[in-house]
């Protein structure tokens, strides 16, 4: 079986991770900004896994389940934050929320 | 029962901690009972200790209770001992005693004062700073009673702080006695650096042995010691804050600016007589200033208008008593008058206080008047003392204490300080005779509103007996010779007797004569005060001079004045011109360096959710671009 050279998934991560920034910085809805940050973690899941892969260490996939797990707790409070934003301004727009300029 | 005499001022004190911290929850009655009651324990205590104290002298005629040490720096250690001899034993009584019949008027005078348990606790700290003061065994804690009262001082004066004119006077009596206290604290340091103690004994048996009489560092000593006497005793030329003084609460003045703190310089000079009389010209100075102030002050008491101003004046002018007393190195005459003083001026100023009560607190001579009829426990109490002020002979404590002050000067010699004082006795007759007409003669001024009860009769009458029978511990020989009061204070004043003291005592005839001149002196002051002020003729109440000396004596010879132009003016413009100068310009300029940052950064904090993380981005990636070109270097470095 022959396998992907390291250096395409890297590439593909990065490129992944990119999208990921760029989308955090564009979008204004929260619930897609949740997303992009998602789309960045999975980047560097893919990173660690690759790595794991090429050396043979067992330990990227822990690396990676880790990565779940956090997401997990991530996304939960992030929704959260995401309910209690729509109750207090009516809208998810991460701009309309900003009361708290100095 | 020495072993009690820490409680004699920490009674006072901790009524004071008691009612600071818990005065505005308890009631005025319990107020009453703990800011009089503490100093009324307090004076018991003192009176039981007084007498185990007469009955057997201790060894070396002084008691000494080792306290705990308060600091040890650089070989000075301070400690709370307190020394028990016979000047502090006959301080200690008179503070408490004549403390308590003050605190006790106090509790009627003030009764509808809505801060009356902040001033209770004011006179409790008050008398327990001053016991501190005579009972202090080394002079770093005689200092910090001498502050502690100096403090009282200022917050009694300024009690009615609504009135910034209160206020003001309180400021001037404390800048005023400082510039004494700061001579004071040098003095203090001179003879530590010299002596190598502060131990009031050490420093007294220490100095002779270490100067000569008349040596130079002894004069500076001495004379920086006299400048604080000079400031808390109201003295020329630091006199000018007591008539001010007289904006706080009537008790206040009869208790610190008549009886006891005011006297601080007396027994302070007392206290440390070894030093003056190692230093003849301080301690002649020490009378001069005496004569002058008291000639002067005695002429600026004729021309006042307020009651308590006449007063203050007379204060300064039988402080100045004690100090020619001083000055001729008759130590206990001082310690007699100054008991006397307080019997006797205690009992005029509650009496001025009866009467400011009962007439809607109408200070002004010229509206009172006719009291006589009206209120007559105050009037014959106020006689009495001022009788004893006048030194009426034979039958007042003044004319004993008076007369033995003339007697000494005379018997030393001081015959020009003789002729001040018989001076100031005329004057003294006639402006105490003056402001018993225009108050408590004559045609009715104000109707007084209201008696005064128990607790303001008892303290008036008590004191007014003590001026009429408190002389009687001292008689000159002429007249039965006692000396109980002066063989008490001896061991106070042993050592090696000045030189002047070595005068004998002068024959009986002479002492007569003495005597005569003095009783003349204050006989013909009253009688000339009658003549001038008396309300059958035509009511003249100031004496008939030209306005513009009328004026200067009110004014108590312009000191004021001239301290405004001198001092004060000069002082306040080149504190105006300073106020912008390099320093300030430094300082406000970091102010905004300080601002302008601050404004910068709260403008990043835009609030914008994707501004921020634009920040960690941007933030990331800079950091990764440095990581990678260290990393780049370091492996360039490697390969080469």
């Amino acid at each position: 079986m022959s396998s992907v050279p390291l250096e395409h998934v890297l590439v593909l991560a990065a490129l992944l991770f990119a999208l990921g920034v760029v989308a955090l910085l564009v979008r204004r809805n929260a619930v897609f900004m949740l997303l992009a940050i998602e789309i960045m973690l999975n980047a560097a899941g893919l990173a660690f896994i690759a790595a794991g892969a090429r050396w043979g260490q067992p330990a990227g996939q822990v690396m990676f389940v880790f990565i779940l797990a956090m997401a997990a707790a991530e996304v939960a409070v992030g929704l959260a934050l995401v309910i209690r934003l729509r109750r207090l301004f009516g809208t998810v727009d991460t701009d309309a929320a900003g009361e708290m300029k100095g | 029962m020495s072993d009690l005499l820490w409680a004699i001022p920490f009674l006072p004190l901790l009524g004071f901690v008691v009612l600071a911290l818990a005065g505005r929850r308890l009631s005025r009655r319990a107020v009453a009972w703990i800011g009089a009651g503490s100093v009324g324990l307090a004076a018991v205590v003192a009176l039981a200790t007084a007498a185990s104290f007469i009955a057997s002298p201790p060894p070396s005629d002084a008691a000494v209770q080792a306290l705990p040490s308060w600091f040890e720096v650089a070989g000075l250690s301070a400690s709370f001992s307190l020394r028990l001899d016979p000047l502090a034993t006959v301080m200690m009584l008179v503070v408490t005693g004549v403390g308590f019949l003050i605190l006790l008027y106090s509790t009627e005078f003030m009764a509808d004062d809505a801060d009356f348990s902040r001033f209770f606790a004011y006179l409790d700290l008050f008398v327990g700073a001053m016991l501190v003061l005579v009972l202090a065994s080394d002079l770093v804690l005689l200092l910090l009673g001498w502050e502690g009262v100096g403090l009282c001082s200022y917050l009694l004066i300024g009690f009615w702080y609504r009135d910034p004119a209160n206020g003001r006077a309180a400021r001037k009596a404390f800048v005023v006695t400082r510039i004494g206290d700061a001579a004071l604290l040098v003095g203090m340091l001179l003879l530590f650096t010299h002596l190598g103690t502060l131990d009031i004994q050490e420093l007294m048996t220490r100095a002779p042995a270490a100067w000569p009489v008349g040596s130079g560092t002894a004069v500076i000593a001495a004379s920086l010691l006299l400048a604080g006497a000079l400031g808390k005793s109201a003295q020329l030329p630091l006199q000018t804050w007591l008539p001010d003084a007289m904006a706080g609460p009537t008790p206040v003045s009869a208790l610190i600016h008549a009886a006891t703190m005011v006297t601080a310089g007396v027994y302070l000079i007392a206290r440390t007589h070894t030093l003056f009389e190692l230093a003849p010209p301080v301690l002649a100075a020490v009378g001069i200033i005496g004569a002058l102030t008291l000639i002067l002050a005695g002429f600026a008491a004729i021309a006042q208008r307020d009651i308590k101003r006449v007063l203050a004046y007379s204060t300064i002018s039988q402080l100045g008593y004690m100090f020619v007393a001083l000055g001729v190195g008759a130590w206990s005459a001082a310690i007699f008058h100054l008991m006397t003083h307080a019997f006797f001026k205690a009992a005029l100023f509650l009496g001025a206080g009866a009467v400011i009560l009962a007439c809607q607190h109408e200070h002004d001579l010229y509206r009172l008047g006719g009291l006589r009829k009206r209120m007559p426990v105050t009037f014959w109490t106020f006689v009495a003392s001022a009788a004893a002020l006048a030194g009426v002979p034979l039958v007042t404590a003044g004319f004993y204490s008076k007369d033995l002050i003339l007697a000494d000067a005379w018997q030393h010699g001081a015959y020009w300080l003789w002729g001040a004082a018989w001076i100031g006795v005329v004057l003294t007759g006639i402006y105490t005779t003056r402001l018993v007409l225009l108050a408590f003669f004559g045609d009715v001024g104000i109707e007084p509103d209201r008696r005064p009860g128990a607790r303001i009769a008892v303290p008036l009458i008590v004191l007014g007996v003590l001026s009429v029978i408190g002389g009687l511990v001292e008689l000159p020989a002429s007249l039965g010779g006692l000396h109980a009061l002066s063989g008490f204070l001896a061991p106070s004043f042993a050592g090696p007797p000045p030189v002047a003291q070595a005068a004998a005592e002068p024959p009986v005839g002479t002492e007569l004569v003495l005597e005569g001149l003095a009783a003349l002196a204050s006989l013909g002051g009253i009688a000339l005060a009658w003549l001038w002020f008396s309300p059958s003729r035509h009511s003249q109440r100031t004496p008939r001079l030209p306005a513009r000396v009328r004026e200067l004596w009110a004014s108590g010879f312009g000191f004021d004045r001239v301290y405004e132009l001198a001092i004060t003016r000069p002082f306040t413009a080149l504190g105006i011109r300073n106020r912008n100068d390099v320093v300030d310009g430094l300082v406000r300029g970091v102010v905004a360096l300080v601002r302008f940052g601050h404004r910068e950064a709260s403008a990043t904090q835009t609030g914008r959710l994707r501004g921020y993380a634009a920040g960690v981005v941007v933030g990331a990636v800079v950091a990764v671009g440095l990581a990678a070109v260290v990393f780049v270097l370091v492996a360039n470095k490697g390969a080469v």
